[in-house]
């Protein structure tokens, strides 16, 4: 079902460029003009030729972000919201050339070992056959069982009644400034729905189709499981990711229905200049289980809180963050439980490393409310410092409206202990070895609950992060 | 040529508080020497300066190996050089399995020149070794999957060195109290295990209190140390000396020393 833009000369990937989309951009290649305002949004929306509640959904967005104030807290985002573009067409970006990608992001896919042809293909320049066809066979596969895994916006297209009544129920765009630009100049994304029952065992991921659906500055991603079923997705890869753009801003919403469990695990490894401002929330009914797996490295600032809101008794939330904070980094990042119902639980497990100056900001909120009786959630935030320069801080918020619940917070910075190295360095291991061995220690129990192939490329990112070789 | 360990009145101090005050010793490959002494008399601070810990700055003198002047290089430098120390109280690294440590500092150690990303030991070769080596000290290999002394009771972290010691096979091996929060039986088996590997191979410092360590690893050489110096050498004799009857004609005989050992007690109990 590939579609070939022969004007182009660039081959979809997938086939998400379909015939519709294909018709607009004939005439060439479409950019918005730089800046945000109604005529913008309309555009946008035109192009997708969407249905008008969801152009109404993005007017009235953009109408609440104009009205919010940044936020006071977190990092320092000065960003000239004017003075950026809120749509390209993916086929612009396709056409990019080899040479336009950044010489250090060309260099790890070297040291990484991906070959020539797949390295173009993730840095968005091309798209790649064989990928193409593991990605066709795996639909067909997934499609026999009703579960339906495309883009956002095909699915808007496609399945207009399911996104009707779950788009933007989880994070509204009212939810916050950065959800609010989201909801209005939003495209691309994953869509998922993963009928009752179904469990899906190998892990649902974006990794095929990364040109498209990781160069969207606004991303929005839906994920619904039915009840009783199972479902394991990995959004992005562990791959660098760039952008020639300032400010990515996702909006991810997760609905774990009774009985259900849903993972989604993510690594990101942002170009130095992205502010990361990133809005994960999942819903966890009656006896369902959500686990986010969430691991940042890269950007300007990253400020992303993944949350489950325990909505029905016997509802489980597990988050584990990390994040690596390099040289003029900032890291603010954390995530939230919410308990709105008795019998709950759930457990937050994060770490943060912070090298060369770089600053890892751990915010978190713990909130059981009224009526939420026999609620447990552990907290456990440790930190790992690599140099004198280096920061790390923590924001635990905790409030608590019933008496009956057990809670604990546990936190925990060190710096990388000269002890560690010299044990480490009196057998033999040099410096760098010997740092880069306990760096990896500490995230290893992040790596072990991600896929192997995910784990292996997160080690040998972390290896460059500590050359230093990749900024 | 026989290797040969050489320390020349070595001063070293920590965070500018002298604790050695001229130490001189020389120690052949083959050869084991016992370092005794009381507590707080500089046996650690030794090991850890012939083994470069950052800390532990040398003001005066010099380590030799081979003359070859290691007393401003790096610990890893000095291990692939062929220096070892099995640690009192070794380090605990969450996530680190042994096993990975051990097949890394395996390599470094046996391919000094080896440049950071080229291969390590084939897994195949170096997993058979383990397990030969683990079986000869009667470890469980499932031991070498934990985390590098993490949760580690006492004995075990003691036998973590020694199979250390046997994988990487250096040249010259300090020992710092490797019988210390060992029971009779751990105590033998780890005595018995620095025979089997150590054998005539190596130059064994054992620094200890007692003298099980010593039964089987009778060593050719032993120093009183006291007050940051090693005053007074012998033989085997020497170490049953001190250990039947305790330091006091060694406190007498050498008044200086002893002296020198209180103010640094003193200080010790003011900071």
């Amino acid at each position: 079902m590939a579609t070939d833009i022969t004007d182009t000369g660039v081959q979809s990937p997938i086939g998400e460029i379909n015939k519709y989309d294909f018709r607009t951009t004939s005439k060439g290649v479409f950019k918005a003009k730089k800046g945000l305002n109604p005529e913008i949004v309309n555009q946008i929306s035109d192009i997708k030729d969407e249905p008008d509640w969801m152009r109404k959904f993005r007017l009235d967005s953009l109408e609440i972000f104009n009205s919010k104030p940044m936020p006071k807290w977190g990092g320092d985002i000065s960003l000239d919201f004017q003075d950026i573009y809120y749509y390209l067409k993916p086929t612009e970006k396709q056409g990019k050339t080899w040479d336009d990608v950044p010489a250090e992001i060309k260099e790890t896919f070297e040291k990484l070992g991906i070959p020539e042809a797949e390295r173009q293909y993730l840095a968005g320049v091309k798209a790649q056959f064989e990928s193409e066809v593991v990605y066709g066979s795996l639909q067909e596969d997934l499609a026999q069982k009703g579960v339906i895994f495309t883009d956002t916006d095909t699915a808007l297209r496609e399945h207009p009644e399911l996104l009707k009544e779950y788009f933007g129920t989880v994070i509204p765009p009212h939810d916050n400034k950065f959800a609010a630009l989201n909801s209005a100049v939003w495209s691309g994304g994953s869509f998922i729905y993963v009928p009752p029952g179904v469990e899906i065992e190998f892990p649902l991921q974006t990794y095929f189709r990364i040109n498209e659906e990781s160069m969207g500055q606004f991303e929005r991603t839906l994920i619904i499981v039915d009840e009783g079923a199972k479902i394991h997705y990995v959004e992005g890869c562990t791959a660098p990711m760039y952008s020639s753009e300032s400010l990515h801003s996702a909006v991810v919403e997760v609905i774990c229905k009774k009985g259900s469990r849903c993972r989604y695990s993510t690594i990101q490894n942002w170009a130095n200049n992205i502010y990361n401002l990133v809005t994960k929330r999942a819903l966890a009914y009656a006896d369902a289980t959500m686990e986010w797996v969430d691991g940042n490295l890269g950007s300007h600032l990253t400020m992303k809180y993944p949350a489950v809101y325990l909505m029905e008794p016997g509802a489980r939330g597990e988050i584990l963050s990390i994040a690596f904070a390099g040289k003029h980094q900032h890291q603010d990042t954390g995530a939230k439980l919410v308990h709105c119902a008795p019998n709950t639980s759930g457990q937050i497990i994060s770490k943060s490393i912070s090298k060369d100056g770089g600053r890892g900001s751990y915010r978190g909120l713990v909130r059981v409310e009224e009526g939420a009786h026999n609620t447990k959630c552990s907290v456990v935030c440790d930190a790992l410092i690599l140099d004198p320069e280096s920061q790390t801080d923590t924001y635990p918020y905790i409030e608590i409206m019933e008496p009956d619940v057990a809670i604990g917070h546990e936190a925990s910075v060190s710096r990388i202990g000269e002890e560690q190295l010299f044990y480490l360095m009196s057998r033999g291991l040099t410096e760098a070895e010997a740092s880069t061995m306990i760096v990896n220690g500490f995230i290893e129990p992040l790596v072990k609950e991600l896929p192997m192939e995910y784990a292996v490329e997160l080690n040998r990112l972390i290896e460059l992060q500590m050359e230093g070789s990749v900024g | 040529m026989t290797d040969v360990l050489k320390i020349e009145n070595l001063h070293v101090s920590v965070e500018d508080k002298p604790i050695l005050n001229g130490v001189n010793l020389e120690l052949k490959r083959g050869e084991t020497h016992a370092l005794m002494g009381p507590n707080g008399s500089g046996k650690s601070t030794l090991g850890f300066a012939v083994m470069g810990h950052p800390k532990y700055e040398v003001t005066e003198g010099r380590i030799l190996l081979n003359d070859v002047d290691v007393t401003e290089m790096e610990a890893d430098e000095r291990a692939r050089l062929g220096l070892f120390m099995a640690f009192q109280r070794p380090i605990a690294i969450p996530g680190v399995r042994l096993a990975d440590f051990l097949r890394h500092a395996t390599t470094n150690v046996r391919n000094p020149e080896r440049k950071e990303g080229e291969d390590l030991i084939p897994m195949r070769e170096f997993r058979k070794e383990i397990k030969e080596k683990m079986n000869q000290l009667q470890m469980d290999t499932e031991f070498a999957r934990r985390y590098v002394n993490d949760g580690f009771s006492g004995g075990e972290m003691k036998r973590a060195e020694i199979l250390q010691l046997a994988m990487l096979q250096p040249k010259f091996a300090i020992l710092d109290e490797t019988d210390s929060g060992l029971d009779a039986d751990a105590v033998r088996l780890a005595s018995q295990s620095i025979a089997q590997i150590g054998g005539e191979e190596m130059g064994l410092l054992i620094i200890t209190h007692h003298d099980k360590l010593l039964e089987h690893n009778p060593p050719s050489h032993a120093h009183v140390m006291l007050g940051g110096r090693i005053v007074e050498s012998g033989g085997v004799e020497l170490a049953h000396e001190l250990h039947s009857n305790g330091y006091e004609r060694i406190r007498k005989a050498y008044p200086e020393a002893a002296a020198m050992e209180r103010a640094m007690q003193d200080e010790e109990q003011t900071v």
